[in-house]
């Protein structure tokens, strides 16, 4: 029951960060069908940066804060000086993005210097306490409402304000929100931002989660958030949520149960679904933030 | 004299390799009706879309309140008080129909809420099914609605791809209702196939054929032209 019961906790918080880090991808391919595969880069970079803020200020969420704010100006960056130029062509995305993907790997190490870091809950999130006969611990529980709070959040604001629908209605009909008087390309830079934002707060929150953050976590980590995203249907905002959390519980399980087929395993789920349901498995008609 | 509102002069507009239109030119006078007509393919919508710069014309040029807007963006052409209600509606499926209006919506300011009002009592189904997705509406309601998002704002042109398409002949009376009293407060550039409706809302009239402005003249001689009805328009 316990065991159950952990793997279970572990599975919704490693599923968790990956909804963080899929929520931008997938908005950022539904409304401007863009394939960042850089976006693992600013996972790392939340880590990093946030780590080091949060280090320098004693503050756990000063370096969530921090995290966020890297999240927002690595974004900006990434679409002018990356994306912009490329819009329109999947190939030169695929290949630009790549290549910056690298770029991001490497500069982390320039910035930050090449060791790993380690990294640890603050006090009142570490540790754990028991219902009944069950553990919870207590940093995963935390990542567990950081998620859900992001995923509220995000849905309301896709939901009722006018941004939102705007949004909504980009991913619908790019050609009519802009023949509305609608300057879609700073709709694009900001939908880019946040994506890059919520990015790199996953990949703060995963510092203390894992212990420990080097370089490549982008590269490790971008993979489930392509998972997550395939199998949530491009674009949808709660599909990658229930996908994301279908991954991490099918990791936790595996790592536990049968190691070496963990990450096969999520990939065979992608292949799937490519193959019998390519729209996803959560969205409705092909593209929708329902 | 009336005004010229908008002009479009000799613009030559490429699909990929394909040259759609052939020095294209048309002048809409200030407070006028003006339909583009021609037969299926002739480049209507292409000419409405390359005012709108949704494609761009590779020479010549839109002149818009005596600016040249050729090549801005499609949302400052919108800006400058165009509105555009195309061909497929262009509604947004998943969002209501209060939501589409939200977007369409540039201002909150009392004019727009009397333009609402306005729009409400026109069509009271789009009150009716405020909260329906627009996926759901009828084809014609989706119309209403499209109309309704162009006129929402201060425009002073609107641009109406073929409103009739598709539409039941009750429907398209009330269309047509709505575009004549909407003629009163802004000027129109109308594409119609319909030539009942062309006829009875239209001041003057510039047929398209294979991409290239063949004829133009006001309305009312056309209705008694057969010999040019029948050659470009297929009526008989
Ligand atoms: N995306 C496109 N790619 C290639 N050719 C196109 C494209 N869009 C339009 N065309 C071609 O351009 C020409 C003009 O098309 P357009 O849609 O402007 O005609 P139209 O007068 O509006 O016709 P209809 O009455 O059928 O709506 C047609 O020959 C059409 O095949
Ligand atoms: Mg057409």
């Amino acid at each position: 029951m316990d065991l159950i019961f952990s793997l279970t906790l572990n599975g919704l918080a490693t599923g968790m960060l990956f909804f963080l880090l899929a929520a931008g991808l997938t908005l950022i391919f539904g409304l401007m069908d863009v394939l960042n595969f850089a976006h693992g880069g600013l996972f790392a970079w939340g880590a990093f940066t946030g780590v080091w803020i949060y280090g320098l200020s004693g503050n756990f969420f000063v370096g969530i804060l921090g995290a966020i704010v890297a999240g927002l100006v690595l974004g900006a960056i990434t679409e002018y000086l990356i994306i912009k130029p490329v819009y329109g062509n999947h190939i030169q995305q695929i290949l630009i993005t790549l290549g910056f993907m690298l770029v991001l790997t490497e500069m982390l190490k320039v910035v930050y210097g090449p060791n790993q870091r380690a990294a640890q809950p603050p006090e009142y999130l570490d540790g754990s306490f028991t219902i009944g006969d069950v553990t919870i611990i207590k940093y995963r529980l935390f990542i567990i409402l950081m998620g859900i709070i992001i995923f509220a959040l995000t849905s309301y604001v896709l939901k009722k304000t006018k941004i939102g629908l705007i949004v909504r209605a980009g991913v619908m009909n790019k050609e009519m929100v802009q023949a509305l008087g609608i300057n879609i390309r700073l709709i694009f830079l900001a939908v880019f931002m946040v994506g890059s934002a919520m990015a790199a707060l996953g990949g703060f929150l995963f510092a203390p989660y894992s212990g420990v953050i080097y370089a490549e976590i982008g590269l490790d980590y971008g993979i489930f958030a392509f998972i997550v995203v395939v199998i949530g249907g491009m674009g949808s905002l709660s599909g990658s949520l229930m996908a994301a959390l279908l991954v991490g519980l099918a990791q936790a399980y595996m790592q536990y149960y049968v190691p070496s087929l963990a990450l096969a395993v999520n990939m065979l789920l992608m292949a799937a679904v490519l193959l019998f349901r390519p729209q996803g498995l959560f969205s409705v008609k092909g593209v929708s933030t329902k | 004299m009336m005004k010229t509102l908008l002009k479009v002069d000799e613009i030559n507009t490429y699909i990929d390799q394909f040259h759609i239109l052939q020095n294209v030119s048309f002048e809409v006078k200030t407070g006028e009706v003006t339909v583009l007509l021609g037969r299926n393919g002739a480049g209507k919508t292409t000419t409405l879309r390359t005012i709108m710069g949704l494609n761009s014309a590779s020479s010549g040029s839109v002149v818009y309140k005596d600016e040249d807007i050729t090549k801005q963006n499609t949302h400052h052409i919108a800006r400058k008080g165009i509105g555009y209600v195309p061909e497929d509606q262009g509604i947004f499926a998943d969002l209501t129909v209060g939501e589409n209006m939200r977007v369409a919506m540039q201002k909150e300011d009392d004019a727009t809420k009397e333009r609402m009002d306005w729009v409400l009592n026109m069509f009271p189904d789009l009150k009716k099914f405020w909260n329906k997705a627009g996926g759901q509406l009828s084809g014609g309601q989706k119309q209403m609605l499209s109309i309704a998002r162009a006129y929402i704002n201060e425009n002073d042109l609107l641009l109406i791809d073929e409103p009739s398409k598709g539409l039941a002949p009750i429907i398209v009376e009330k269309v047509m209702e709505s575009i004549q009293e909407m003629k009163e407060k802004t000027t129109i550039v109308l594409v119609e196939q319909n030539f009942y409706m062309a006829s009875s809302i239209g001041d003057s009239f510039y047929i398209l054929d294979d991409g290239m402005t063949v004829h133009s003249g006001k309305m009312n001689e056309l209705k008694d032209d057969e010999v040019l009805k029948k050659k470009y328009l297929g009526i008989a």
